[in-house]
C-alpha cells in the first residue's frame, strides 16, 4: 500500500458529467435508502462514476459525485482514497491489468504473470505502457485461488494463467479482441484439470 | 442508576454512561487520546483500556457502556480494574504503537509542555523503541492562516475532524487514505472557513496541529497566565490570556460552561498582534491638521481650553464597541457635571434603558438555547456576530430537536433553517399571526426570538426591536418561567452600558444626533471608531489603536486595551464579568478610568474617586446587580410586553447583519496582521463563490 493521491491537475479533466443512463441508475441507487441517508450510496454511484470515466475517478467526479448525495467533498475523497477499487490515477486505455499476488497465485505462478507485466507493460504498477493502452497493479486476493494463477481485468478474470498465455490474454486486449474469460486451459470453470477425477461411473 | 465495582470500589453510575465516565466518577484516571467530552466517540486510539472482570480482552473504555457490563455469575456488579497488571500492559502496548511513527521531535514541538502523548508517555511509555524499521514520513498539509501542521506527529485520533463537522459545522476536514496512510487534511488542502478553526489547535492531543502565528514563540511554562474575559463580540467568553513580560503572547479559552464550554472565536484567540502594533503610546494633539506628539499636561490643556469654551449641553461622549463600564460611567459623571446627558455607545440608539433590562439582554442565556425548540433569528447572522453563540445553537439544532427560521439576510449559519424573508414585512407578518412560522413557536414548550442588535442600528431600529418583541410575546415566548426574547448583543460594551444609563438622557442627544453637524461643541470618543464625526466639533479620542477615530481627533488621550486593565463588562447576556489585567498598557497610555479622573481634576470638576476600588463601589451603589460578578441579573417579562407594546411603523427596507467582515470588526483587530490575512482568505472565498 502506498500513500493515494488524486492525479496531478494537469491530467484531471475539467468537469465531469454523467450521461443521461448512468444518471437514472445512481439516481435510482439513492432511492434504495431512506431520506437523509443518500450518503450511502456513495461507493455504488462512485464505482459507476469510475466506470464511465474510462477507469478512474477524477476530482471533478468526486465533487459531482458530493453534490448529487449532499455530501461535503472531503467525504467523498475520503471513501474514494480509502478504497483501492477506485482508480485514482488514468489506467489503461485498453487494459488495467489487476494481478492477484496473495498466497495461493503466488505459489501457483503469479510472480511469472508480474514479470509479463513489467516487461510488456511497464516496470512499476500504476503506470501507463508507451502507448497508453495498459496498466497493471498487485491486488490482494480476488477469490479465484481454485483457478490460480489469475488476473482480473476490467469486470472479468482470467484463470489459470501461465507467461505465455496471459500473454495471449494481453494481445487479445490489444487488437480488441479480449480472449473467453475463466481458466484459459482446456479446464472447465474451476473443474478438475484434465476432466473429472471421481464420480466418474454412474451406478 | 446501574451499580459497578471500579477498583473495588462499589459506586452507582447513570445506565447511560460510559465505562471512562464511570471510572472518572469513581475517581480513576483514565488516559485518552480520541476521546473528548464534547465529540462524538470515534474509540480508535484504544489508550482508554480498561480491564472487565470476565472479559477475555481488556475493552476501551470510551466506546463501552455501563449498559453492556454484564453481572458476575451470582448477579454480583460487574467488576472493573482500572490499574490491574493487564491493563497497565495493554496500555503501554498501545503507547508504544502510538509511539512507532511519532517523531522524536519534543524539543522543537510547539506542542511541548502542554502535550497529552508527552505526559502520556512519561506513564506508560517505555524508555526504548523495539521499532528498527523506518518511520513514516507524512507530507505537511495547508490549512490556512491560523492552523500549522506538523503531519508526521499525528497519531490519528480524528478529533480534529470531528470537532469541524460536529461542533463547527464546516466539515471540510477529513481522513485520506487507510492504515498507515491515513493522512489528515482538508479537501486539496483549501483553508479551513470556520470561525472557530483555532480550537483545533487546542483539541489536538499532539503539536500536529498548532498555532501559525503563535508558532515558535514561547514555552507553556514561561508564560504568566491571567485568567479574563473576552470582549471581542458580546459573547464575554471565558479566556486565558498568557503573558511574557509586557507582552500578551496568546489567548486561550477557560471553561465556562454556561457562556463557551470551552472554545472561544478565532477572533477572540488570534487577536492577539493587534495589541503591539499601532498602538498609541503617548497623547496627540492637533497642531494645523497635523497631529503631534504632546505631553499630558498639554493634552488636558487643550481639552480644557476647548470644554471651558463651550457650553455643557454641547458636549457629548461616544463610547465604542470595546469600552468597559467603569470608564464609561467615569464619563457619565464628568459630563453629569455639566448638566450634559449626551451619551451614546455605539450601536444603541435602539434600546431605551428606561425600558428594563428585558428589553437588551439576552434573556433564555446562552446555556438556555439547549432547551428552547423553535428560534426565530431576526437581522442577525449569529456565525458572524458571536461565533461561539452559534455553535451552541448549532449544537441544541444537532439533537434534532430545534427549528430555526430567520428573517434578514441569507447566509450560511451552519445549521438548515426556513428563511422568511429579509425585512420587516415578514416581520410584521409574524408579528399579527399571519406567518405559519408563528404556529411553530406557538407549538413550542421554549420558543426564542433572537434579534441581531447589529440590524438595528437604523434610524428605525427602536419600531424594528419593538416588532420583534411583539413577535415574541404574542407567540407565547413571554411564559412565567422562561423569557424568550433575546438581543445578540455584537459588541462587549453595549449591555454593560445600557445597564449604567450610558445613553442620552432626559434633553440629552441619542448618537444619531451627535454626529449631525453643529450639534456638539466636544465630543469625547471612547475607542468609539466606528462613526463619523461631522467637521466642526472638537474630537478627544481616548482609545488604544491608531485607527478611525483617532484619525479624526484632535486631541489623542492614550488607554489601555482589554488586557491591560481590570475592567467590568456585561455580556449579551447581562452577565457582569471581570476582564482582569494581564500586562501593562504601553508608554505613557493609561488606564481609562483614569484619565477621565485626571481629566476632571484638570477641569476642575473633580471626580469622587481616586481609586479603581473607589470607583466600583460608587459604580456598584449607583447599579447594584454589576456587584454580582458571573451573575445574572434576569429581566422581567412585563418589560419585554410593555416594548412591545410601543410598536409602530417600521421601513420597508431589508434587515442587514452588522458584521461584514468577521475579522475585521474593531481597531484591535483591524491592527492585526493575522487578522488581516484571514480577512484576505476569505474575502477570497467569496469571491470564488460568486463566481
Amino acid at each position: 500500500m502506498s500513500v493515494r493521491r488524486l492525479a496531478p491537475k494537469e491530467l484531471q479533466p475539467a468537469s465531469f458529467a454523467f450521461t443521461d443512463e448512468n444518471l437514472a441508475w445512481a439516481k435510482a441507487q439513492i432511492t434504495k435508502y431512506p431520506p437523509g441517508r443518500q450518503a450511502s450510496a456513495v461507493i455504488a454511484i462512485l464505482w459507476r462514476a469510475q466506470e464511465q470515466h474510462e477507469g478512474w475517478v477524477s476530482e471533478a467526479a468526486i465533487r459531482v459525485v458530493a453534490d448529487m448525495l449532499d455530501m461535503p467533498y472531503i467525504r467523498v475523497l475520503e471513501v474514494a482514497t480509502f478504497y483501492t477499487m477506485f482508480q485514482l490515477q488514468p489506467v489503461g486505455k485498453k487494459a488495467h491489468v489487476q494481478v492477484c499476488g496473495t498466497t495461493p497465485c503466488r505459489l501457483r505462478g503469479a510472480e511469472d504473470i508480474i514479470k509479463v507485466c513489467q516487461s510488456r507493460i511497464h516496470h512499476d504498477p500504476f503506470h501507463l505502457s508507451k502507448d497508453g493502452n495498459f496498466s497493471w497493479e498487485e491486488v490482494e486476493c480476488l477469490g479465484a485461488c481454485v483457478n490460480a494463477p489469475m488476473v482480473q481485468i476490467w469486470k472479468d478474470t482470467y484463470e489459470d494463467l501461465t507467461k505465455e498465455t496471459f500473454g495471449k490474454v494481453l494481445d487479445g486486449f490489444a487488437s480488441g479482441n479480449p480472449p473467453k474469460p475463466g481458466p484459459q486451459t482446456d479446464r472447465q470453470f474451476s473443474a478438475p484439470a484434465g476432466g473429472p477425477t471421481t464420480l466418474k461411473e454412474s451406478t | 442508576m446501574t451499580k459497578l465495582i471500579i477498583d473495588g470500589k462499589e459506586i452507582d453510575v447513570p445506565a447511560e454512561f460510559t465505562l471512562l465516565q464511570a471510572c472518572e466518577a469513581a475517581g480513576a484516571e483514565i488516559p485518552r487520546f480520541c476521546y473528548h467530552e464534547r465529540l462524538s466517540i470515534a474509540g480508535n486510539c484504544r489508550m482508554c483500556l480498561v480491564e472487565v472482570k470476565g472479559g477475555p480482552k481488556p475493552v476501551a473504555s470510551c466506546a463501552w457502556g455501563v449498559r453492556d457490563c454484564r453481572p458476575g455469575p451470582k448477579g454480583e456488579p460487574p467488576e472493573i480494574s482500572t490499574r490491574s497488571p493487564m491493563v497497565k500492559k495493554a496500555r503501554e502496548g498501545v503507547m508504544e504503537f502510538l509511539l512507532i511513527n511519532h517523531p522524536l521531535d519534543c524539543p522543537i514541538c510547539d506542542q511541548g509542555g502542554e502535550c497529552d502523548l508527552q505526559d502520556q508517555a512519561m506513564g506508560y511509555g517505555v524508555d526504548t523503541s523495539r521499532f528498527a524499521e523506518n518511520k513514516r514520513a507524512v507530507e505537511d498539509k495547508y490549512l490556512g492562516a491560523l492552523v500549522k501542521t506538523s503531519m508526521n506527529r499525528c497519531i490519528q485520533c480524528t478529533r480534529c475532524v470531528r470537532f469541524s463537522a460536529e461542533v463547527a459545522g464546516a466539515p471540510e476536514m477529513g481522513a485520506t487514505g487507510r492504515g498507515e496512510d491515513m493522512e489528515i487534511t482538508t479537501y486539496l488542502e483549501q483553508a479551513l472557513t470556520s470561525e472557530l478553526q483555532g480550537n483545533l489547535v487546542d483539541i489536538c492531543p499532539v503539536g500536529a496541529l498548532t498555532s501559525k502565528p503563535y508558532a515558535f514563540a514561547a514555552r507553556p511554562w514561561e508564560l504568566g497566565k491571567t485568567q479574563s474575559v473576552d470582549v471581542m463580540d458580546g459573547v464575554g467568553s471565558a479566556i486565558r490570556v498568557d503573558t511574557r513580560g509586557r507582552e500578551v503572547m496568546r489567548i486561550l479559552p477557560r471553561i465556562n460552561e454556561t457562556v463557551n464550554e470551552e472554545w472561544i472565536s478565532d477572533k477572540t484567540r488570534h487577536v492577539v498582534d493587534g495589541l503591539r502594533t499601532q498602538r498609541l503610546d503617548r497623547p496627540y494633539i492637533r497642531d494645523n491638521g497635523k497631529l503631534r506628539p504632546a505631553s499630558w499636561q498639554e493634552a488636558f490643556a487643550a481639552v480644557a481650553a476647548k470644554v471651558k469654551m463651550s457650553d455643557g449641553k454641547r458636549i457629548g461622549a461616544i463610547a465604542g464597541d470595546l469600552a468597559a463600564v467603569e470608564e464609561m460611567f467615569a464619563f457619565k459623571d464628568l459630563l453629569g457635571q455639566y448638566g450634559s446627558t449626551n451619551l451614546a455607545v455605539q450601536g444603541g440608539d435602539a434600546f431605551d434603558p428606561k425600558l428594563g433590562r428585558a428589553t437588551y439582554i439576552f434573556n433564555p442565556t446562552i446555556a438556555g438555547i439547549e432547551q428552547a425548540d423553535a428560534l426565530l433569528i431576526i437581522g442577525a447572522n449569529p456565525r458572524k456576530e458571536a461565533a461561539v453563540l452559534n455553535a451552541r445553537i448549532r449544537k441544541r439544532w444537532r439533537t434534532g430537536q430545534l427549528k430555526v427560521a430567520l428573517v434578514g439576510p441569507k447566509a450560511d449559519l451552519t445549521y438548515d433553517y426556513d428563511y422568511l424573508g429579509a425585512g420587516t414585512d415578514t416581520l410584521n407578518d409574524l408579528a399579527s399571526g399571519k406567518h405559519s412560522f408563528t404556529e411553530v413557536l406557538k407549538g413550542a414548550k421554549h420558543p426564542m426570538v433572537l434579534v441581531g442588535a447589529g440590524s438595528l442600528s437604523r434610524h428605525d431600529g427602536a419600531g424594528v426591536l419593538a416588532l420583534a418583541a411583539k413577535v415574541a410575546a404574542g407567540t407565547g415566548a413571554l411564559k412565567d418561567d422562561w423569557n424568550g426574547f433575546a438581543v445578540l448583543q455584537d459588541t462587549a460594551s453595549r449591555a454593560g452600558a445600557l445597564d449604567i444609563g450610558f445613553s442620552a438622557g432626559k434633553g440629552g442627544l441619542t448618537l444619531a444626533q451627535m454626529t449631525t453637524f453643529g450639534t456638539l461643541d466636544v465630543l469625547f470618543l471612547l475607542g468609539a471608531d466606528e462613526v463619523k464625526v461631522p467637521d466642526g466639533t472638537f474630537v478627544v479620542y481616548i482609545g488604544t489603536h491608531g485607527d478611525r477615530g483617532a484619525h479624526r481627533a484632535d486631541v489623542i488621550l492614550p488607554g489601555a486595551a482589554y488586557t491591560e486593565k481590570s475592567g467590568l463588562f456585561v455580556n449579551t447576556e447581562g452577565r457582569a464579568q471581570i476582564a482582569a489585567r494581564a500586562a501593562f498598557p504601553p508608554g505613557e497610555a493609561r488606564e481609562d478610568w483614569a484619565i477621565a479622573r485626571a481629566l476632571s481634576d484638570v477641569l476642575g470638576k473633580k471626580l469622587p474617586y481616586d481609586s479603581l476600588g473607589a470607583l466600583r463601589q460608587a459604580l456598584f451603589k449607583a447599579v447594584p446587580h454589576l456587584m454580582r460578578i458571573d451573575q445574572i441579573e434576569p429581566g422581567k417579562a412585563e418589560q419585554v410586553k410593555a416594548l412591545a407594546g410601543k410598536s409602530g411603523k417600521v421601513d420597508k427596507s431589508p434587515l442587514k447583519s452588522s458584521v461584514e467582515d468577521f475579522y475585521l470588526t474593531n481597531p484591535i483587530a483591524r491592527a492585526s496582521a493575522v487578522m488581516a490575512e484571514c480577512s484576505r482568505l476569505a474575502a477570497g472565498r467569496m469571491l470564488t463563490a460568486a463566481e
